[in-house]
């Protein structure tokens, strides 16, 4: 046995694996209540993780959904200037008639197509040269002229037959295509045999059929005319306004580009309207979703904060022998809370993976019920056990504290 | 070489109110290899004299010196590193971890022992075959009897291979055939020259320790033959 110290007395240690080692030991002992004391945590960050992706996911798939359309349009008309000049008059000369040749050299546009409404006056359309004195065969349709783009740049669907293409806009051919409502009045089912119709006495030949457009509706009860027929024939004085589709994100720098484009001297006297920015209209949905929730995932952390802090507190109670049997065995005050606030940090980042987990995966599941595609910040996975171990700091540190306080000589005296 | 316990005028008062002097003027030399009990009727100052022994609490006035280092002097965690590898600890309620199993629960003597990690389970192991439960290594505390469980406690106390053993009231929570069974393991440690000091209030108990010596009213007196 140990005769003379020669040296100075060594302080007890207690090392990192050591510590470890106790912590795991302490968490494993009692698996099931390990789990329950963790439960509210649990809970909580997966609330929380659950409500933050779910609001990414949601504002995501509003913006891809409604204003996809709207994400890739850019509209250029004239701008309205009362009393100045032109007066109410169309400023007709404003946007040039080869507009579509213009904007489809700027890159990000993907489709661009000039409209005008063409007045016709009296004139009627019909859909045969007779005129039937029993039943009505005439008809008040609009017509709209067109430059070939118009239609992709609308995102028309063609029933049957085909659109009007650069031939036909150059030579100026009486050529129409239908809207469905416009074919459904004027009796044109089908175009292959290229049936004719007349607009007052001009005779056009219908060469198709729309089914459906996602811009401009008016296309659909209309009839679609080229716009240099329409110059030539039906006395269209100006561009009323240009339909352009762009590649996703290019909008606002067309809406910046394509007045300069079309009207190099005067673009001023054009307005080009994109769409409001997504991620101000997502911000907009995430923050209205966000706060309920957030709040109740905050609620339900505060709760198992408080969990934690009473299980820890009772378990406290409960080693009250251990502890005195550690300070018997060398361990320093400083060495108990260390153990102590260890366990519930531990307990604490533990409870934020599982709940982490629990909240991805039902974002994940949700998505899949909507048929949605799961948008997560890839720093919330990450936060997440930290969030739980800074729990387990703020609820360990008064049972830690209470552990370390604990006196060994009463500790020890109790029984086993 | 100095003796392993040297207390000299040693106290120990407990504030008020009201005072109480639980040790007055105490007077104790514990020799390398010496057997000691201290008996007394409950109250009489034991627990406080056996707490001081072991530096779980600091003397009101005097000098404790442990191996011939004054104590008063050093700092909790110096005394705290003495409990670790100087002083082993017998409890009467044994205070065993029931979750662990006996080798694990006499590894934790060596968890807060400087250099306490080298060959930390074949000690421990070797500990406990010395007291006879080289068969139980694995098994739980909570499946031993009393007087196995009370064993694997003076294993525990062992590891460290300690100056002295305190051990307080080992056979309190014991019947007599496992009492006479954990004494005669006292014996045989004391033969294999370990410093031990039992604190007892059984006769039979003390009657095997090589001195006697009694506390009464917080005065500690040597009974028959021995020096105080």
């Amino acid at each position: 046995m140990a005769g003379d110290l020669g040296g100075p007395v060594s302080r007890s240690v207690f090392s990192w694996r050591d510590l470890g080692g106790e912590v795991a030991l302490a968490l494993t002992a009692r698996p099931a209540r390990t789990l329950l004391t963790a439960l509210g945590t649990i809970l909580g960050v997966a609330a929380l993780v659950a409500t933050i992706g779910l609001a990414r996911t949601a504002g995501n798939q509003i913006v891809t959904r409604v204003s996809e359309l709207e994400a890739t349009e850019v509209v250029v008309s004239p701008e309205r200037r009362g009393g100045f000049g032109g007066g109410n008059r169309n400023t007709g000369s404003a946007i040039p008639w080869d507009a579509e040749s213009r904007l489809t050299r700027l890159n990000g546009v993907v489709a661009a197509g000039t409209r005008t409404s063409v007045n016709v006056g009296e004139r009627l359309a019909r859909s045969v040269p007779v005129i039937d004195p029993l039943g009505q065969t005439e008809y008040q349709i609009p017509v709209i002229a067109a430059s070939p783009g118009l239609f992709e740049a609308a995102r028309a669907q063609l029933l049957t037959g085909r659109t009007f293409d650069g031939g036909h806009s150059e030579r100026g051919d009486p050529v129409a295509v239908l809207g469905p409502a416009a074919a459904q009045r004027l009796n044109v089912v089908r175009v292959d045999n290229t049936p004719s119709i007349f607009i007052g006495e001009e005779p056009l030949a219908v060469i198709g059929i729309l089914a459906d457009t996602a811009r401009q509706p008016d296309l659909l009860s209309a009839i679609i005319i080229p716009d240099s027929l329409a110059r030539a024939r039906f006395g269209a004085e100006g561009v009323e306004e240009v339909q352009i589709e762009v590649a996703p994100g290019a909008a606002p720098l067309i809406a910046a580009q394509a007045p300069v484009a079309l009207a190099p001297n005067t673009p001023e006297l054009l307005r080009a309207a994109a769409p409001p920015e997504p991620e101000r209209l997502q911000r907009g949905v995430e923050s209205d979703l966000n706060s309920l929730f957030l709040v109740l995932g905050g609620i339900s952390l505060i709760v198992g904060a408080i969990g934690i802090a009473n299980v820890t507190l009772v378990s406290v109670l409960e080693r009250t022998g251990e502890i005195g049997l550690r300070r018997a065995l060398g361990a320093r005050r400083s060495h108990i809370a260390a153990q102590f606030l260890t366990e519930s940090v531990a307990l604490g980042a533990f409870a934020g993976i599982l709940g982490a987990s629990a909240g991805v995966l039902s974002v994940v599941a949700v998505s899949a019920s909507r048929q949605w595609s799961p948008v997560l910040d890839p720093w919330l996975p990450l936060v997440a056990p930290a969030l739980g171990a800074v729990i387990g700091l703020v609820a360990g540190t008064y049972p830690a504290w209470k552990a370390a306080s604990t006196e060994p000589i009463a500790a020890l005296r109790g029984s086993a | 070489m100095s003796p392993v316990v040297e207390l000299d005028g040693v106290g120990r008062v407990f504030p008020g109110p009201p005072e109480v002097e639980a040790l007055r003027d105490a007077d104790l030399v514990v020799e390398t290899g010496d057997y000691l009990a201290l008996v007394g009727p409950s109250g009489s100052g034991k627990s406080t004299l056996l707490h001081l022994l072991g530096l779980l609490d600091r003397p009101t006035s005097g000098t404790y010196r442990l191996n011939g280092i004054d104590t008063g002097v050093l700092s909790e965690p110096e005394r705290a590193g003495l409990r670790a590898s100087e002083i082993g600890f017998v409890f009467q309620a044994f205070h065993l971890l029931g979750q662990r199993s006996n080798v694990e629960n006499v590894m934790l003597a060596d968890v807060y022992r400087p250099g306490g990690r080298r060959r930390r389970r074949q000690r421990a192991i070797e500990a406990l075959e010395s007291v006879g439960l080289g068969h139980r290594l694995e098994g739980n505390p909570t499946t031993l009897s009393g007087g196995e469980r009370q064993r694997v406690a003076v294993a525990r106390a062992l590891v460290s291979e300690p100056s002295i053993v305190l051990a307080d009231e080992p056979t309190g929570n014991l019947d007599s055939r496992t009492s006479a069974a954990v004494m005669e393991l006292f014996d045989e440690l004391h033969g294999r020259g370990l410093t031990i000091v039992v604190i007892t209030h059984d006769d039979d108990v003390a009657g095997r320790a090589r001195r006697r010596m009694r506390i009464q009213d917080g005065n500690l007196t040597a009974i028959g033959a021995g020096a105080a």
